[in-house]
């Protein structure tokens, strides 16, 4: 072997959801930003020019790239929330690509869940619409940090600049309502490819960056908490080996916060004090960690601490309680969420068992009506709901904090994932 | 300080999110187990799942599903990493499949067991009670895998619907299960080739020797060069060379190709990885050429 001379690069990692209406272009301008960053295979590109031609396409349809699986692909409709990957120098890009279909309230729910930017499409021609408004109240339930909207299909209305000004005004004034921290805005073909990587020159009226350099900018180093120190405890290590025999470390992921050896920490629901001796890593103890780092703390004192328990600050802790309100997306097909519902909760590393007590209101989510006669909550709808479970949760405000804001609900007799919440306070 | 100094970088990010991943898997399952084929996503997988764990030694045994058509610089890596680690390993043969009559052997010069590994995989897992079975599969590879979950669902009969599948929100994972279901967990399902590349170059993670250049006889087929051994004979029409080759992935010797390289180092393949302008299954499998839905119609069944 030759002697190694290169690094690995450092970049950033950036998650993204994408989302729009169907045939807004979403899947052409996905296709578009792999491809002109050269994502793209040559074994992958002759698949979708063969299936283009398969189709009858005249021109090769860059949507394909990003059609999944074979129901979908006989459907020519994508279904699912699909994951797409795509780098610059600068940073690594996680798209999750969510439909704009049937399942779309579920799927966006998901993909926004972790993103720290989410593109939403309009088509030029239509304006903002329903779907839109829909999509982007999504975006800031979840609390997505970055949003841009991309105004499509800026060819089919001639590069008007008063159109595009018109659709920001409009969205503009829908958006004031919403809990939108940075909003931006975009005039782009897709499918010719004008301010998706480059930037236009038949826009001259418009002088921000592209889509891509757009994405490249927005600054997400500060979108996470680093002040509430939060640490759910995963699991403990123990190595029972002659060489570790006395070690007893608690391996988590940091939800929140700066983190220190020496800092004064109380364990919940103990409400033991003690101080941080050292935060290991395998590659050795840090002097500071912060999330997401993923570390094993290790305390003074020894304590009868296990997984599901929280470290956190004397002076700043979370909530601690049964009772929790909170926004949830119901995500169950034939069964419904009701007063009286049963079902297992999952917080951070903690599970419990919960009931619903009260369906305040079903939130319709194009309109933000508040419905406060709705009984229950159907497959895709949105609603406030006040919870009591078994045991108490280390919580805070999903506002404040995504890590402990968030929830999903079980259904204990399938097992399956039926609910995404989002925590609104005790 | 500024908040940018506890920024990670991306290799970092991935990192902690598969370190959450491993840990969480193993922390709500009973009888977790981790694949490993000897290639770089299982060699990678191993290399944090050791990590996550660490100063203890990994909770759980290695699972390498043998199709006894392996590369013998593979198993010989195999078991001086299981060695080194201190880890058990169990080996799903194929072979013995066949010999007690479980599955029956293709016939033919394009015979191989790429498939039956499926039936060894599944078998094993009822015969030990796996409830949580690490895999190395990325999302980049392959379409269905785009959708697939980080905790992948398998009912009684390791079935993967992909009309199905539970949501996953967060970083929040929902492990429960049966008895007799199992979770798929896929720890770098984020991660890119490059990534693990870049990763494997970071870190100092050993890897088989056929990932580097070496002399082979070959012969080509479909576009492919393919290693002559006892498993895969030529056709007439298919003469044998001497080559200058690597493979970019590693699998069954039947089904997996060579391609014509010099890189020696972590480095010159890194080169060659970002100026390739093919994905690494239409490079190397045989197996996934053969129809567009290849992959989704195998896992469906139990496949990885
Ligand atoms: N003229 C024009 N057509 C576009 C543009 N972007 C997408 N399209 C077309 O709009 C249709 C729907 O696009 P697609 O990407 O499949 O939409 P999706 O349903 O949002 O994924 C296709 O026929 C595209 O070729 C654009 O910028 N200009």
């Amino acid at each position: 072997m030759t002697t190694e001379t290169i690094e690995a690069p450092a970049m950033e990692l950036v998650r993204l959801a994408t989302t729009g209406s169907v045939d807004d272009g979403k899947s052409t301008l996905i296709g578009r930003l792999l491809y002109d960053s050269k994502q793209i295979f040559q074994d992958q590109l002759e698949a979708i020019e063969e299936a283009s031609r398969r189709r009858g396409t005249d021109y090769v349809d860059l949507a394909l790239l990003t059609d999944g699986l074979r129901a979908e692909r006989e459907q020519g409709i994508t279904i699912d929330v699909a994951y797409r990957y795509f780098a610059t120098p600068k940073r690594k890009f996680v798209l999750a690509d969510t439909p704009g279909h049937i399942q779309y309230t579920r799927n966006m729910v998901t993909g926004a869940s972790t993103a720290d930017i989410a593109l939403i499409l309009v088509d030029a021609r239509h304006g903002v619409i329903e779907q839109t408004r829909r999509h982007s109240f999504l975006a800031s339930l979840l609390q997505v940090p970055h949003l841009v909207l991309c105004v499509n299909k800026m060819d089919l209305v001639g590069w008007d600049q008063s159109r595009y000004e018109e659709i920001v005004d409009d969205f503009r004034g829908f958006a004031s309502r919403l809990d939108i921290h940075d909003l931006r805005f975009v005039p782009i073909s897709a499918l010719e490819g004008d301010n998706v990587v480059d930037e236009s020159d038949r826009m001259p009226w418009y002088n921000g960056p592209s889509v891509l350099h757009l994405l490249e900018d927005i600054h997400i180093g500060s979108d996470r908490n680093m002040i509430d120190c939060r640490f759910p405890v995963q699991y403990v290590i123990r190595p029972h080996t002659l060489e570790h025999q006395d070690y007893r470390g608690y391996a988590g992921t940091i939800a929140a916060g700066v983190w220190k050896p020496g800092d004064e920490v109380v364990v919940l629901p103990s409400g033991f004090e003690s101080t941080i001796a050292s935060i290991d890593t395998a590659d050795g103890p840090l002097e500071t960690a912060a999330p997401p780092m993923a570390v094993t703390l290790r305390l003074a004192d020894d304590l009868d601490i296990g997984r599901g328990d929280m470290i956190s600050r004397r002076n700043n802790r979370p909530h601690v309680g049964q009772d929790i309100d909170a926004m949830v997306c119901w995500m169950a097909e034939g069964q419904a969420l009701k007063p009286g519902t049963k079902l297992a909760i999952k917080h951070t590393t903690r599970w419990a068992r919960t009931i619903v007590k009260d369906l305040q209101y079903r939130l319709d989510v194009n309109t933000l009506h508040r419905d406060e006669e709705a009984e229950q909550l159907d497959l895709n709808e949105i609603g406030r709901i006040s919870l009591r479970t078994t045991q108490p949760l280390f919580f805070d405000e999903y506002r404040r904090n995504r890590e402990t804001g968030s929830f999903i609900l079980v259904d204990e007799a399938t097992n399956n994932t039926v609910a995404a919440g989002m925590i609104t306070g005790p | 300080m500024s908040p940018a100094t506890y920024e990670l970088t991306h290799l970092g990010a991935l990192e902690a999110e598969s370190i959450h991943i491993i840990r969480e898997a193993v922390a709500e399952s009973e009888h977790p187990v981790l694949l490993f084929s000897g290639g770089k996503d299982s060699a990678v997988v191993l290399h944090i799942a050791v990590k996550a764990f660490a100063p203890a030694r990994l909770p759980f045994p290695i699972m390498h599903v043998d199709t006894g058509h392996n590369f013998p610089e593979v198993l010989e890596f195999r078991d001086r990493l299981v060695h080194e680690l201190g880890a058990d390993l169990i080996v799903a043969s194929v072979q013995e499949a066949i010999d007690e009559g479980r599955v029956v052997e293709e016939k033919g010069p394009r015979a191989s067991r790429n498939r039956l590994q499926t039936e060894s995989l599944v078998t094993a897992i009822d015969k030990y009670q796996f409830d949580a079975v690490f895999g190395g599969a990325r999302r980049d590879e392959e379409k269905a895998r785009a959708k697939e979950r980080v905790f992948s669902f398998r009912d009684e009969f390791s079935q993967w619907d992909p009309k199905n599948q539970r949501p996953e929100l967060w970083n929040i994972f929902n492990a429960r299960h049966q008895r007799g279901e199992h979770l798929r967990v896929f720890p770098i399902s984020n991660w890119t080739e490059m990534d693990v590349w870049h990763y494997v170059l970071q870190e100092g993670i050993e890897l088989p020797s056929v990932y580097f250049t070496h002399q082979r006889r070959v012969f080509e087929r479909d576009g492919m060069l393919m290693a002559e051994s006892p498993y895969l004979q030529p056709m007439d029409n298919e003469p044998v060379f001497e080559a200058t080759v690597r493979f970019r992935t590693v699998g069954d010797m039947s089904c997996t190709g060579a391609f014509e390289s010099s890189a020696a180092s972590l480095a010159e393949i890194i080169e060659e990885v970002s100026a390739t302008r093919v994905t690494e299954r239409g490079a190397s499998r045989a197996d996934d050429r053969t129809a567009e839905a290849a992959m989704e119609d195998r896992k469906r069944q139990g496949y990885f």
